[in-house]
């Protein structure tokens, strides 16, 4: 689960891996084991970069230490032995996707969609242009086109 | 783009060294000797000299990765309409727009396009797949995140066979394949429209939501020239199936290149992924240029990073798009709203279930129609025509689809069956009138098979007179061309009208022959001291008097046993 494999590495004060790490299978700890010790503050990097991800601004130490309380929360599912098991994705696993016709039942509601946006511009939402990077980059600024 | 072909011909690799080798004797005249797009990137970019490393060997290899918008009335996780042309915002749902409470409820069009491709492409298809969020954030992703499935996809594992010229003539056809890693289905994105005067970016949502197939190819093709021809066959392949209509132009078909260069025997180089292709054409061009381009880097010391670059057509090279900001991490997760899509073939087919409910693998695969592959051999079986005619009949009716949005009309093979069927004369010979002629008047007029003026029943009525020797064949086309104005003559009325019947009158024939060669005391000598070229010359002379009413044939015969007395 990406929770648990995010607050064994922020705790090592490493990046997290893009994929799951695979959990080496003498890690599992069986029974009950205490809170252990105090963690170490998570990296700069790491802040920046989840920042960066998930356009959250941690903004001050309260924050931070918000972070790591959650992540020490979350950590309390390492009591629970899960060698052999596989992962459970979907509370829905034993449940029936439901396959709709191919109907055209919705759409033609431009009115009262545009009605939420702050800003239109003839029947279009506006946005601000591209991405805005967070950090301001040396040089260039990021060149990007209608299709990705 | 000869260099190019004559590197296909001794297949890929080593002849890149070759090219550059051929740079070297003409230096800063670009990649391709005769390319004019490159001298303009270099007009740009500084000289491309050969580099000093000179004759190792580097090998490129290009993979594909293709998107291709599933041919459906409604979108894949809502209800909305799909079209390309519309106004904008109209054909968008609440889900599309990604408002709080609405939930993605899959259409079963969209699973069944996707079955057909992945059985078409020989592909396993997986009873289980998952679906996923992709995360990031653009104005054109409400959601922030894409369903797509990244873990467990529909179909993997397949191929695509293709066939590539070896030579400009079409006359050498070599048959390659190329591997498919997987087939997954994926919504697409809306519209953005970049408005850099007033700072803004306006946003359509129509598109965004629409069902597409992403399929990813595994690096084995090696130039422009085989992902330009497995596009094409794939194109024809969603038209034939009728999954997708694959019009690249309409964006229905969008193709991104990976392009990496090493040498043998060494590990792949570092890729770079190149976006913003809009036709076959530029595809072909794109990843010539960008496989020159690393050789070219790497040839001067230099090193490739792993980036994405943009195809700018007008200047006929590709050009760094993002900033170097590091792989995007995505961050997927599973899609919590959609539990695992079960597929059932014949034999797990549950008993007590909804019909409509159920995707049956077996049921789909009995179902498919004809591949453009096993088309094309059984015209050249059935009629004995060659393959590569076969091949010209089946790329027509593609490009016929590409530009009129009414794919899978009756379109030339159908025309020419319809014609054999019809006349006495052989396929063989058939084929000859089709490609040659029908398809010269077709382009000319830009028409497509259906508004042809001359139906297969006149055509085949001509070809019958032609067979019977009723008229030469000078005299055929000439017939054509009055058809061709569609005034409503039958091939005879032509004929007769204008007087373009053959002279069935041996007699007749005789006297003309001798009085020409009574004419021509000079090319007679000449003849009979053993020219036999200026023969001719006496045939032509007949068919002048005759006003092309005599079969050159008998006319030779005649003139020859004449002169032989």
């Amino acid at each position: 689960m990406r929770v648990l494999s995010l607050g064994r590495w922020l705790r090592a004060g490493r990046v997290p891996p893009r994929e799951p790490a695979s959990r080496p299978s003498g890690h599992r700890h069986s029974g009950h084991r205490p809170q252990g010790p105090p963690q170490q503050k998570v990296s700069v990097e790491v802040l920046e970069h989840l920042e960066h991800l998930a356009l959250v601004d941690f903004r001050d130490s309260e924050g931070v230490e918000r972070l790591q309380k959650a992540i020490q929360f979350a950590d309390q599912l390492h009591e629970v032995n899960t060698d052999g098991v596989e992962p459970m994705d979907s509370v829905l696993e034993d449940r029936c996707l439901y396959l709709r016709e191919d109907d055209v039942t919705e759409g033609n509601c431009t009115k009262e969609l545009l009605e939420n946006a702050r800003e239109t511009v003839e029947e279009y939402f506006v946005a601000p242009p591209g991405n805005i990077p967070l950090v301001k980059l040396e040089g260039q600024k990021t060149f990007l086109q209608g299709s990705k | 783009m000869a260099a190019v072909l004559a590197m296909v011909a001794r297949g890929c690799g080593g002849v890149w060294r070759r090219l550059r080798q051929r740079c070297a004797v003409r230096p800063g005249s670009g990649p391709f000797p005769r390319g004019e797009r490159a001298v303009a990137c270099n007009a740009r970019g500084g000289m491309m000299s050969a580099g000093k490393s000179g004759l190792t060997p580097w090998i490129p290899v290009v993979g594909l990765e293709i998107h291709a918008q599933i041919s459906s009335n409604s979108k894949l996780f809502s209800g909305s309409q799909v079209q390309f042309a519309a106004p904008p915002n109209s054909l968008v749902s609440f889900f599309d727009a990604s408002l709080p409470g609405t939930l993605p409820v899959l259409n079963r069009r969209c699973v069944e396009a996707a079955v057909m491709t992945g059985l078409a492409l020989n592909c396993h298809i997986n009873k289980k797949s998952l679906f996923d969020r992709k995360h990031y954030f653009y104005a054109d992703l409400p959601a922030g995140y894409q369903i797509t499935q990244q873990r467990v996809p529909i179909a993997v594992n397949g191929s695509l066979s293709y066939s590539l010229c070896i030579d400009n003539k079409m006359s050498q056809m070599v048959t390659k394949t190329v591997r498919i890693k997987q087939i997954q289905l994926e919504q697409d994105s809306g519209k953005s429209l970049h408005d850099d005067a007033r700072s803004q970016t306006l946003v359509d949502l129509n598109r965004a939501g629409v069902g597409l197939m992403e399929l990813v190819m595994e690096p084995d093709m090696c130039c422009g020239e085989e992902a330009a021809a497995a596009v094409r066959e794939l194109q024809l392949i969603l038209q034939t199936l009728g999954s997708s209509q694959a019009v690249m132009a309409e964006g229905q078909l969008r193709v991104d290149a990976n392009v990496s260069v090493h040498h043998p025997g060494e590990p792949y180089g570092v890729r770079t992924e190149v976006k913003n292709i809009n036709s076959i054409r530029f595809l072909a061009k794109a990843v010539d240029y960008e496989i020159q381009r690393q050789i070219e880097e790497l040839g001067n010391g230099g090193t490739i990073s792993n980036e994405t670059r943009a195809f700018d057509s007008k200047l006929g090279c590709t050009v760094p798009m993002r900033d170097k900001e590091g792989k995007q991490d995505y961050r997927f997760m599973p899609e919590p709203n959609l539990p695992p899509l079960i597929l059932y073939d014949a034999k797990s087919l549950p008993a007590n279930m909804n019909h409509q409910q159920v995707i049956n693998i077996d049921w789909i695969r009995e179902r498919l129609p004809d591949l453009p592959s096993v088309k094309r051999e059984k015209l050249v079986e059935q009629y004995g025509i060659l393959p590569e005619h076969s091949f010209t009949l089946l790329v027509w009716q593609q490009d016929q689809n590409c530009n009129s949005r009414h794919s899978n009309e009756d379109g030339l093979p159908e025309f020419f069956e319809n014609v054999v069927k019809q006349t006495q004369m052989k396929p063989k010979k058939v084929i000859g009138w089709i490609l040659n002629d029908l398809l010269s008047y077709l382009k000319q007029h830009s028409l497509t098979v259906k508004e042809s003026p001359v139906s297969s029943f006149l055509l085949a009525d001509l070809l019958n007179l032609l067979e019977k020797k009723e008229i030469s064949s000078t005299a055929a086309k000439q017939v054509l061309a009055e058809l061709w104005k569609g005034k409503g003559k039958t091939p005879l009325e032509t004929v007769k009208e204008q007087k373009l019947e053959l002279l069935q009158d041996q007699k007749e024939l005789e006297q003309i022959c001798q009085a020409v060669i009574d004419g021509q005391e000079n090319e007679v000598m000449a003849i009979k001291a053993g020219n036999q070229k200026v023969l001719n010359k006496l045939i032509g002379l007949v068919q002048k008097k005759t006003q092309g009413r005599s079969n050159p044939v008998l006319v030779k015969q005649l003139l020859e046993k004449k002169l032989s007395e």
